[in-house]
């Protein structure tokens, strides 16, 4: 009975091909194999924030009247409602902090080389909308922190020209940032990004299955004379591993540090002191704090660094076909360098802009654990060790 | 006789099928777009606020207060005993709402440190341009503490 159904089913699915394609699936194996997982780890902390985020919509209601209520009813009335919650705020930050790592990676072992281009835009292209994602929910729960954020990153895209002036009051639904903004917000963080999201995720990972994964061009001899991993199991067991302990850490964060909700937006009160943007915005918060006022030529000095920060957005995306280096030879100091250089100022600025060397133990402490990962994941250099 | 234009039928066909679902295609985008953008809805103009008055205890504690100017917030501060000053709470850096720093007599803008003298003037931090001022006029009435009324300058 069970085998007329299956194949049953085969017959309109094709499943037996499916299987067949994830039972030959192989995984390089080399010295920095375990840099693999951390796309993964990535799309685990965005289902988690797909699962939480649409239990979270039970209860919200977007609306300035209601919206700050609605989450405090969350954190203080609903059953589980602050674990909820807090996961879903601790999850967006690791999502964001597993997303640059995951690029990180991927940058300085020239992975986005030929024919991975797309595999690297269409990872770009999911960065920003996590920023997004980043950006709308952020406003939601519609307190001082959100009012402030949305005013000043709403403001930013101003700057644009010619068609700067619309996109502020397209973004804020009118002239101010208000309860129309809400509404816009909403929409997009629930239903807009997602939309998108889960399309270009489809292509990356379709990217990533058809094109393999890459072998950074110091490993190549590593990996040709070692056996590669079997995806299914043995990857996928090492993924799973990984994201049940990833499940522990935001449950133990959610408990610990669960979620502030801060007071309500104040329409007409001073911005609070030490008020600033999430971790990941802090270091161009920190470098529009240090432009002086002043114009010049007509443009105001506030400009000049927005628009070079989407000057080097539109950079980062390009970066297949800007190293010529990594394409021909797979290897590129030039760019190493440059990104180290990137690397550093950001991590400067986000230490300044906390006042604290917070940041600078997180970045060691994290590479210290990748490396001790790496280590131990290691395998055999040999193959008759095998 | 008749003059022929030498267009291929099929070229002809292609080129009106595609432009017709080009218009098509704008048909939709176009009340999209326009839907997307917010439409612009006329606000009543204030010329003129009361602010309460001079004995409010918050100048006594924070030497300001941020009042409503129609949708505009406007920051009314005391400036010394018997003069007070307003001026557009919004910081012209990023959109802020500002606040007073009493102890140092100026307005500080707490998002990215903008600084403003009291006459308004940025002097220092990122703020290209200086807040602009309303006019204040305290009106006595008997032994009654004076209302503040602010108005556009």
């Amino acid at each position: 009975m069970l085998e007329r159904t299956k194949s049953w089913l085969d017959d309109r699915l094709g499943l037996s091909k499916i299987i067949e394609f994830g039972s030959h699936k192989t995984v390089p194996a080399h010295r920095y194999s375990v840099f693999y997982y951390l796309g993964g780890m990535t799309l685990f902390f965005f289902l988690v924030q797909v699962c939480t985020g649409v239990l979270l919509m039970l209860y919200y209601r977007p609306s300035a009247n209601e919206a700050f209520e609605s989450v405090e009813f969350i954190m203080t009335v609903v059953p589980f409602g602050w674990l909820i919650r807090s996961i879903h705020s601790w999850s967006a930050n690791l999502m964001v902090f597993f997303a640059v790592l995951h690029m990180v990676s991927v940058f300085f072992l020239k992975a986005y080389r030929a024919p991975r281009e797309l595999t690297w835009m269409s990872g770009v292209a999911l960065l920003f909308l996590i920023m997004g994602f980043g950006f709308s929910g952020y406003l939601l729960p519609w307190n001082q922190l959100a009012f402030f954020a949305t005013k000043v990153g709403t403001d930013i895209s101003g700057v644009v020209p010619i068609v700067g002036p619309w996109m502020v009051r397209f973004l804020r639904g009118g002239d101010r940032v208000s309860g129309g903004t809400l509404s816009r917000f909403y929409g997009w963080h629930v239903a807009l990004l997602p939309a998108i999201t889960f399309l270009i995720l489809v292509v990356h990972l379709a990217l990533v299955q058809v094109k393999g994964m890459s072998v950074p061009a110091s490993c190549e001899d590593e990996a040709k004379s070692r056996k590669p991993m079997k995806f299914f199991p043995h990857f996928a067991m090492r993924d799973l591993s990984g994201w049940i302990f990833a499940l522990g850490v935001l449950a133990a964060l959610a408990a610990l540090f669960p979620w502030e909700l801060g007071e309500k937006a104040d329409l007409f009160a001073p911005a609070y002191e030490n008020i600033r943007p999430e971790w990941y915005f802090v270091f161009m918060f920190q470098t529009l704090k240090l432009i002086p006022g002043g114009e010049i030529a007509g443009i105001e000095y506030e400009a000049i660094p927005i628009m070079f920060f989407g000057a080097a957005g539109l950079l980062l995306l390009l970066i297949p076909f800007l190293d010529r280096g990594a394409q021909r030879t797979g290897r590129s100091r030039g760019w190493s360098i440059a990104g180290v250089a990137v690397l550093l100022w950001a991590l400067g600025m986000t230490c300044w802009g906390y006042a604290s060397l917070l940041p600078l133990y997180v970045v060691l402490i994290s590479a210290l654990l990748l490396g001790l990962l790496a280590f131990i994941t290691r395998g055999s250099r040999k193959p008759e060790d095998r | 006789m008749e003059s022929t234009v030498p267009v291929p039928r099929r070229r002809f066909i292609n080129w009106l099928l595609g432009g017709t679902f080009g218009a098509l295609v704008a048909s939709v985008i176009y009340p999209i777009i326009r839907f997307a953008s917010p439409p612009r809805i006329p606000e009543a103009t204030t010329n003129q606020v009361e602010a309460g008055d001079v004995s409010d205890p918050v100048f006594s504690a924070k030497g300001f207060k941020i009042i409503r100017f129609g949708a505009e917030p406007v920051i009314l501060l005391k400036a010394s005993e018997t003069e007070f000053r307003a001026f557009s709470a919004t910081c012209t850096h990023l959109d802020c709402i500002v606040g007073y720093q009493k102890d140092r007599s100026q307005i500080f803008c707490n998002c990215h440190g903008g600084t403003y003298d009291l006459n308004g003037r940025n002097i220092a931090g990122p703020p290209p341009r200086p807040l602009i001022a309303y006019k204040v006029n305290l009106i006595a009435k008997g032994s009654e503490p004076a209302k503040i009324v602010v108005s556009r300058a």
